[in-house]
């Protein structure tokens, strides 16, 4: 198998509160491989959102190996950590996305201008983006002109616009009907298939069941994962004659 | 009835007796009064039921005579270290979406709180982790049906699973929360968690 586009060995993240230290997340070991969706689930305060700040480089881990597309973020600086962000990270929150003042297209090329890609070839590269979120025809319309689900496609288009493979997902249904939500998880599901590695931050089960893994936290720990169910031939021991 | 639950029922009571004598040596009438206390009496037994499970619990080793019967000529039994093992199997093992009826699982958690040494919150996630495994391969099943009118009753048939699943899991984490919360407020001397077990709780 290839390299996973994130990678975390061993992380540990503490914040101290004066004489206390509190472990966000203590010993986390997740790998996640392009064309791989990984849901992470726990109650509030079980360190999702700290583990998506850490494997998008808005935090640092306490102890442990941060590694996005094989580059190692401790190593870097603080400038090169910008880079990896820009070009290999995307975010989807769950609302505050997209710039107002900006069309869609506009939106997406955003992340692309600010890298240094030339206006016009950020602009097609976005509208391909567009056209594979399913809202090509959107591409000049406002945010506010636009439904919540379609507001969410942009996000996610805006996300892995240009070379960018690794998406990071913290609640993106949250403000959304049952229905549009799905939709969007179809939408984030696809361009998981397509090539990217997505993470998926949600305390929603029926959310998390359209990832290919399932990650449970609790207190900062990883206690159980749930994957695919296993091929009949995996169970069988291995190199076994029957 | 059909006959995979009746086979599930009958399982459930079995596990649950042999939970009950995991506390010590009990006859039937004690049984029977134990197994719906723990249960809130959502699956009353009665004392035929219980006997006819006991002596199948004996006839497969699971169980024993426990001395001559008393004054009122009542039998005791009690558990066997074969018994101790299925129990701890039962408790091992997640309850089947597909034969069993979802009481067991909720017989399954009654009892795993009132029997001394179980890890309830290792039961829960287990559950849990099966459970997920199985809301993930029906969306599977949903991500493959389109929009077209055929697809539609069946995609709610699948709708219809997804939510059972999807409560069946938040129930699990209701559970979750209550026993941590039970645990945390346990005095210092029982013999709940030990001491790192307590360290992690925030």
């Amino acid at each position: 198998m290839s390299a996973p586009v994130l990678l975390l060995s061993d992380v540990t993240r503490e914040h101290r509160q004066g004489d206390t230290v509190v472990h966000a997340l203590r010993g986390i070991d997740l790998a996640v491989h392009a064309g791989e969706l990984v849901a992470v689930m726990g109650p509030s305060g079980s360190g999702k959102s700290t583990l998506l700040h850490i494997a998008g480089g808005l935090d640092t881990p306490t102890s442990g190996r941060v590694l996005v597309e094989d580059r190692d973020l401790a190593t870097l600086s603080a400038t090169q950590v910008a880079a990896v962000r820009r070009r290999s990270v995307g975010y989807v929150f769950q609302d505050l996305n997209l710039l107002p003042s900006l069309s869609a297209v506009e939106n997406v090329a955003l992340p692309l201008e600010l890298d240094g890609v030339r206006g016009g070839m950020a602009r097609r590269a976005a509208r391909a983006a567009l056209d594979e979120v399913g809202v090509g025809a959107l591409a000049g319309r406002f945010p506010d002109d636009m439904s919540g689900g379609q507001q969410q496609r942009v996000a996610i288009a805006r996300a892995l616009v240009g070379p960018r493979r690794l998406l990071l997902a913290d609640e993106p249904t949250g403000a959304l009907d049952s229905q549009t939500g799905e939709e969007v998880l179809r939408v984030l599901r696809a361009r998981c298939e397509a090539g990217a590695a997505g993470v998926l931050v949600t305390h929603e089960a029926r959310h998390a069941a359209w990832a290919d893994r399932v990650v449970f936290l609790r207190d900062g720990v990883v206690v159980d994962q749930s994957g695919p169910a296993l091929a009949a031939e995996s169970l069988l021991p291995a190199g076994g004659a029957g | 009835m059909d006959t995979a639950y009746a086979y599930s029922v009958s399982m459930s009571i079995r596990h649950g007796l042999l939970a009950l004598l995991e506390r010590g040596p009990r006859h039937g009438y004690q049984l029977r009064a134990e197994f719906d206390a723990a249960t809130g009496e959502t699956w009353p037994l009665n004392v035929g039921q219980v006997y006819s499970t006991l002596d199948r619990l004996e006839r497969d080793g699971l169980v024993l005579q426990d001395g001559d019967p008393d004054a009122d000529g009542r039998i005791a039994y009690r558990i066997t270290d074969v018994g101790q093992a299925e129990l701890r199997g039962w408790f091992g093992t997640p309850v089947s979406a597909k034969a069993a009826p979802r009481d067991e699982l909720a017989i399954k958690l009654a009892l795993a709180v009132t029997t001394p040494g179980v890890d309830v919150l290792r039961v829960v996630q287990l559950q849990r982790t099966a459970t997920m495994s199985g809301l993930q391969e029906l969306t599977r099943l949903k991500s493959r049906a389109t929009d077209a009118e055929a697809d539609l009753a069946w995609s709610l048939v699948l709708d219809s699973l997804l939510f059972r699943a999807e409560a069946e899991i938040r129930w699990l984490d209701h559970c979750e929360a209550r026993v941590a919360r039970a645990a945390a407020r346990r005095p210092q001397n029982s013999v709940a968690a030990p001491a790192t077990d307590q360290a992690s709780r925030r």
